[in-house]
């Protein structure tokens, strides 16, 4: 794996990266016996797409749920910001600028798509609890304020159509959709997208790997990943943790990752001779 | 117009005045149950308990006075003072609202994730701890509660009917009042849920806990806004059941007249619980009118029950409740 400078660079397409935003050190992850996790350090630099990939099984999406305070390791440090992270609810990881989509889409079924991506921008409202209630003035300004802003993020996602559509009647791909303008109305440093793409068709794949790329080219939102079609990865990351039975196997660039002899064996399986 | 007509008539606005009553209590069950999924069996006895502190704050009660007398053979009742109910009333808000924090300090965090059964079963617990609470604070004698609400024949109804009709219809002036109290209270609450950023949040929390987390909204303070909520709206039917027959603990078994409005309207549906309320009050009003010649009085003690039942047979989710799908 090469060594990237401190302070940032930029990659051969011209893309920026900034400097390690979120590092995570010796994490260990048990389940009573089983550990799901063991032992993993890696890093996410400002700017860039992260993938995690890795067979069935092997952590992944235990990975992205350590980030996102779901679940608390046994063992190892978060460092955010340069700041040791302290245990804290999920809850109040979501305030300090880490979104999320979830695997099996967890979207408010019952609520339109507007309200649903409104809840996004929850953790950016300052008005407090009496004046919600009593619907005073800069309350009411402020939820247009909001309400703005969320309309930029429909627009960007082409979800226009659907706006008061509650979400239990659309189609899975528009599903994860109205995921992703939730977790970006939220205006997050670190999104974490897992399996933003399936079970989705050509076309849908397709479009979802624009948005990623728009969103972090446009937001320059620092993006972490965890998909399985192997092509949509090596092309969206800039680099990869490869994760197998807990472990980390391979990290680095697309191409490093590619000709990695372990991540090979764990994909391809080893001869056993 | 006939005479039986105009009975019926009568009926038939008596039973919207005690139909509302029972939406006052049955609102209560929706509030938790739309945001938890719990079915409160407490909720009854909430109304009482908060019947209960209302009086004794009133009244200047020293809470806990036999316990305390017993122990330290002291013979203290009474602070001496009387609050006027504009102080009382808030008081027992707050009082509310710390139960709010107690309950889902010791019970709710450990019950975390567990079968909706298992949270059933805790509020029948804390139904009776209540109940036993209630008695031990403020003694279990049958209580006046008096917080200026007017009560009576309104004369009013009586005039301006008698010069309609040429008979004046009897309506109690509290049974009145607790339909604005109602009205208010319903819309300031729908209000609250579709308009406010707490509104919202809980509305989250009541359709899906993880992605209610992953925005970045606290399960713990919207449980603790919830059951706060409850507990207000237990304090105002308290209010207005204990005006009407007495702070005793026949109060806390409304809450089962409180279960066909819930069948009715839908366990999830706030305008539900008011509309089953009303139906309810109605119906079993105009049954007891129209049948009482053919199969003797007193229906009104099963006719909401045999509703429910039919509801149940026919439409299992209720009027406005949400439509049970099973994807298979």
């Amino acid at each position: 794996m090469l060594d990237q400078p401190a302070e940032g660079y930029v990659t051969a397409d011209g893309r920026q990266i900034g400097p390690v935003v979120l590092e995570l050190k010796n994490i260990t992850l048990r389940f009573g016996g089983v550990e799901a996790i063991k032992n993993i350090s890696f890093d996410i630099r400002e700017g860039e797409i992260r993938a995690i990939i890795g067979p069935n099984g092997a952590g992944k999406s235990s990975m992205m749920n350590v980030i996102s305070g779901f679940y608390v390791p046994q063992e190892g440090e978060i460092l955010y910001k340069g700041y040791k992270r302290r245990k804290m609810p999920p809850y109040q990881v979501a305030r300090t600028g880490i979104a999320r989509t979830f695997q099996n889409i967890a979207l408010f079924e019952g609520m339109s798509v507007l309200d649903n991506i409104m809840t996004g921008r929850m953790n950016l409202m300052k008005s407090g609890f009496l004046k919600q209630a009593l619907w005073w003035g800069p309350a009411s300004r402020e939820e247009d304020e909001h309400r703005e802003k969320v309309e930029k993020v429909i627009d960007f996602l082409e979800i226009q159509h659907i706006r008061k559509t509650p979400v239990a009647r659309l189609p899975y791909g528009l599903k994860k959709r109205v995921e992703l303008a939730r977790a970006l109305a939220a205006e997050p440093q670190i999104l974490l997208l897992d399996e933003p793409m399936a079970g989705m068709n050509v076309e849908e794949k397709e479009d979802m790997s624009r948005f990623i790329l728009d969103v972090n080219d446009e937001f320059g939102t620092t993006i972490v990943l965890i998909e399985h079609d192997m092509g949509v990865v090596m092309d969206l990351s800039d680099r990869v943790v490869v994760m197998d039975y807990g472990k980390k196997i391979g990290d680095g660039t697309p191409d490093e990752v590619r000709n990695n002899q372990d991540v090979i064996d764990a994909y391809l399986g080893v001869a056993h001779e | 117009m006939s005479d039986n007509l105009l009975f019926a008539m009568e009926a038939a606005l008596n039973g919207v005045t005690v139909g509302i009553m029972y939406s006052l209590v049955a609102l209560g069950f929706v509030l938790i149950f739309k945001a938890s999924g719990i079915f409160n069996f407490a909720q009854g006895v909430m109304a009482l308990f908060a019947a209960l502190t209302l009086v004794g704050l009133q009244n200047g009660q020293i809470p806990f006075a036999p316990i305390i007398n017993a122990a330290f053979g002291t013979s203290i009742h009474n602070f001496g003072w009387n609050l006027p109910s504009l102080v009382a009333i808030p008081l027992t808000v707050l009082v509310m609202i710390g139960m709010a924090w107690a309950i889902e300090r010791v019970v709710l965090k450990h019950l975390v994730n567990q079968e909706p059964i298992i949270l059933f079963m805790a509020t029948i617990g804390l139904a009776f701890f209540l109940e036993g609470l209630g008695d031990i604070m403020w003694g279990a004698e049958v209580k006046r509660l008096d917080v200026g609400i007017p009560q009576g024949m309104s004369s009013w109804v009586d005039e301006t009917t008698y010069n309609l009709f040429g008979y004046g219809f009897f309506i109690d002036t509290l049974s009145l009042y607790a339909l604005g109290i109602a009205a208010v209270l319903v819309t300031g609450l729908v209000l609250f849920s579709q308009y406010t950023k707490q509104g919202r949040a809980l509305r989250a929390v009541a359709d899906d806990h993880q992605a209610a987390l992953s925005v970045g909204i606290s399960l713990r303070f919207i449980w603790v806004l919830t059951w706060s909520i409850a507990g207000i709206v237990a304090l105002v039917a308290g209010i207005m059941w204990g005006s009407k027959s007495g702070v005793q603990f026949s109060l806390s078994l409304i809450a089962l007249k409180a279960l066909p409005v819930l069948i009715l309207g839908g366990f999830t549906s706030i305008p539900g619980a008011i509309v089953g309320g009303l139906l309810i009050g109605v119906g079993e009003k105009l049954f007891d009118f129209f049948m009482q010649p053919v199969i003797g009085g007193a229906t009104e003690n099963w006719f909401a029950y045999m509703l429910a039942l039919v509801f149940l047979l026919f439409r299992p989710q209720g009027l406005f409740g949400e439509r049970i799908i099973e994807r298979v």
